[in-house]
């Protein structure tokens, strides 16, 4: 009697399996695999939408785009795992852990997979080249000239970043000072740090503004910064006189856009960023060389060339502004 | 059934009798699985990728056994997953300092152990409940790592260190499951033919009978948290071998895909009984179904529904089974 319950268990289970085999695709197209640190970010939904956009273009390529439940680099192994038994042709990781990945990552390129690292790198000897979403060079430049394309008079900024000691913030402002001098009239008066804390950065740029009556923008590479000192211009009814600008989240920027107290800001652009991951990946696993020097196409998004660690910058980082603020706050 | 009814040479306790089908229940589960994978993904029966499979459930399975102990007991560790973060973190600071690879297992086993022995003093010593201190020991342990690594990680360990995690002993067997047989089988013979195991029982069963009958509950439970702290050790290990590095993050979450093993396994969560065979058969069956969901690229959170669902049906089908017939 107790049998019935059995068969019909394995009955279901085969079925289960029966019909999620039928997704199972055609064995000629080179199958790349986008890996990302968790699924359910809407940051690497948008990542896995431009890399079905490389897809399309390229032809014949099927996107495998995975990852753990949680960002743990124990759960990306294990997708790995599955993905090197399968036999996929590339792998592109935005990895959790830079080191932990690389044994497994390893014995997938030892088994003839390419291999290679975009937003979140892998350590050196765990990929073929890691693509980085901009550079210091470019953000530093990026985030002076949004500023000058406001004040075509030129005028007094002043840089609000995140804490003293962070290392990535203090690289780009380094690298904004050095292009200064190719925006005639851009004054930048002071840098002030707000610690990545909204009340302290608030305070901080109610502090520049009390200093500095004659400040055209404030420069916020950071995204607590740039959200804060939106907000104390909003309250301290300087919108308009006052342009807040740097780094910023699209969903969270949304309604500084909306009232103009930020007339525009950037961050990389997700969509582009799976998209030249993508292109990246099959152009290795089509033979391109991955060695320093090298020159790699990536389609739309035009060519890297690889540095000394095989990494690579891949633009200048993204615009947003009124024009395009709705179609992304939704996406991250 | 029959008309007479003749004394049974040996009793049959309702309890054994649900234990005998579990385990068939969970064989069967498990071939239906494997069967199922090989029909749904093309890339399944392969020698080496069954063998990367194995990676998804030993270093868990070899908590999994010391932990069906103490659940059969009547106990409960949650900080299993906290003892492997710290464990790896004080090997991954030996190794900074130049700690050769005995040296470092050395390390692994004694911290285990010490948390073990940390968890057991407090349950036995201070009669605390065992849930409530493991909860308590899973954030102290997992802070402690935090404290040291903060958002930094340990690599460069030993060469020779790696074939823990990702060594073969002979063509696709690894290390890593000869171990986990070699555990298995020594778990086995303590539960199942000893006199140790037969009080683990006992205790589960009736821990102030067990004690009146001689039995020293206190001792008995203070050595299956040691085991327990023992085997999070060895899985420390293994993991950051195959890792090759630390974080603090190392095996988190750990803690609840052990204990659903164990039940999956057939051990009664409110403890008295279980068999090792059982915890080795939900090992497979849950690995098979991560690795199979894995090869068709199933979202990692649809593997959870599937293990959640795998849980319960498994609970539920001879209960609702026994409903059926008797109403």
């Amino acid at each position: 009697m107790k049998r019935r319950s059995f068969t019909s268990l394995v009955a279901g289970l085969s079925l289960a399996a029966g019909m999620m085999g039928s997704t199972a695709m055609a064995q000629d197209d080179m199958r790349i695999a986008l890996v990302v640190k968790a699924l359910g970010i809407g940051f690497f939904e948008a990542a896995a939408e431009g890399a079905e956009e490389a897809a399309k273009e390229l032809g014949n390529v099927e996107i495998i785009y995975t990852g753990p439940t949680d960002t743990t680099a124990e759960g990306q192994i294990e997708v790995i795992n599955a993905l090197i038994a399968q036999g996929v042709d590339a792998i592109a990781i935005s990895a959790n852990d830079p080191d932990a990945v690389v044994p497994a990552l390893k014995r997938a390129m030892d088994r003839g997979i390419t291999v290679i690292s975009w937003d979140s790198g892998v350590a050196e000897d765990g990929r073929q080249m890691h693509l980085n979403p901009s550079s210091t060079e470019l953000i530093g430049n990026t985030i002076i000239k949004l500023a000058a394309d406001h004040m075509p008079d030129g005028g007094d900024v002043a840089i609000l970043s995140a804490t003293a000691t962070a290392t990535n913030q203090n690289a780009w402002i380094e690298a904004a000072k050095g292009v200064l001098p190719n925006y005639e009239g851009v004054n930048l008066v002071t840098t002030v740090y707000g610690d990545d804390l909204s009340d302290k950065s608030y305070r901080e740029a109610q502090g520049l503004m009390a200093s500095y009556p004659d400040l055209k923008a404030i420069i916020a590479p950071t995204t607590v910064g740039i959200l804060a000192s939106c907000q104390a211009v909003t309250d301290a009814g300087k919108i308009g006189e006052i342009n807040v600008t740097g780094l910023g989240l699209p969903s969270e920027m949304a309604g500084c856009v909306e009232s103009g107290a930020t007339k525009s800001f950037a961050i990389w652009n997700p969509i582009d960023l799976g998209y030249s991951a993508t292109m990246l990946a099959h152009a290795i696993a089509n033979g391109a060389e991955a060695a320093p020097g090298a020159e790699i196409a990536m389609g739309r998004m035009g060519s890297v060339t690889l540095d000394d660690t095989n990494s690579a910058a891949m633009s200048d980082p993204f615009t947003y502004d009124s024009s395009n603020i709705d179609q992304f706050k939704s996406i991250f | 059934m029959t008309a007479s009814r003749g004394i049974p040479d040996r009793l049959r306790t309702p309890m054994e009798r649900n234990l005998k089908s579990w385990e068939s229940l969970l064989m069967l589960v498990a071939i239906g699985i494997f069967v199922a994978n090989s029909f749904a993904s093309p890339y399944f029966l392969n020698a080496w990728n069954l063998s990367d499979a194995t990676f998804n459930f030993t270093e868990k399975a070899m908590i999994a056994f010391a932990m069906a102990l103490l659940i059969i007991s009547g106990e409960i560790d949650l900080s299993v997953a906290a003892i492997i973060a710290l464990a790896s973190t004080a090997m991954g600071a030996a190794a900074q300092a130049g700690v050769g690879t005995e040296g470092l297992v050395l390390i692994g086993l004694s911290v285990g152990l010490l948390c073990g022995a940390f968890n057991g003093i407090l349950v036995t010593g201070l009669g605390l409940p065992s849930i409530v201190v493991t909860i308590g020991t899973m954030s102290l342990f997992r802070g402690i790592s935090f404290i040291i690594l903060g958002d930094q990680a340990y690599r460069g360990y030993p060469p020779d260190f790696a074939f823990f995690g990702q060594g073969y002993v002979w063509w696709v067997i690894s290390f890593e499951f000869v171990l986990f047989a070699i555990i298995a089988a020594i778990y086995a013979v303590l539960l199942h033919m000893t006199n140790f195991g037969r009080a683990v029982y006992a205790i589960g069963n009736n821990a102030t009978g067990a004690l009146f009958s001689g039995i020293r509950v206190g001792r008995v439970k203070f050595i299956l948290f040691l085991l327990t702290g023992l085997m999070s050790g060895v899985a420390a290990i293994c993991l950051t071998s195959r890792l090759g590095s630390t974080r603090p993050s190392i095996a988190f979450g750990w803690e609840l895909e052990i204990v659903t093993m164990v039940v999956l396994g057939g051990v009664n969560i409110l403890g008295g009984s279980g068999s090792i065979l059982g915890v080795v058969i939900a090992a497979f069956v849950m690995g098979l179904v991560t690795f199979g969901l894995g090869l068709l690229n199933v979202p990692g959170i649809v593997m959870s529904i599937v293990i959640g669902a795998l849980l319960i049906s498994v609970i539920a089908l001879p209960r609702l089974w026994s409903m059926w017939r008797a109403g």
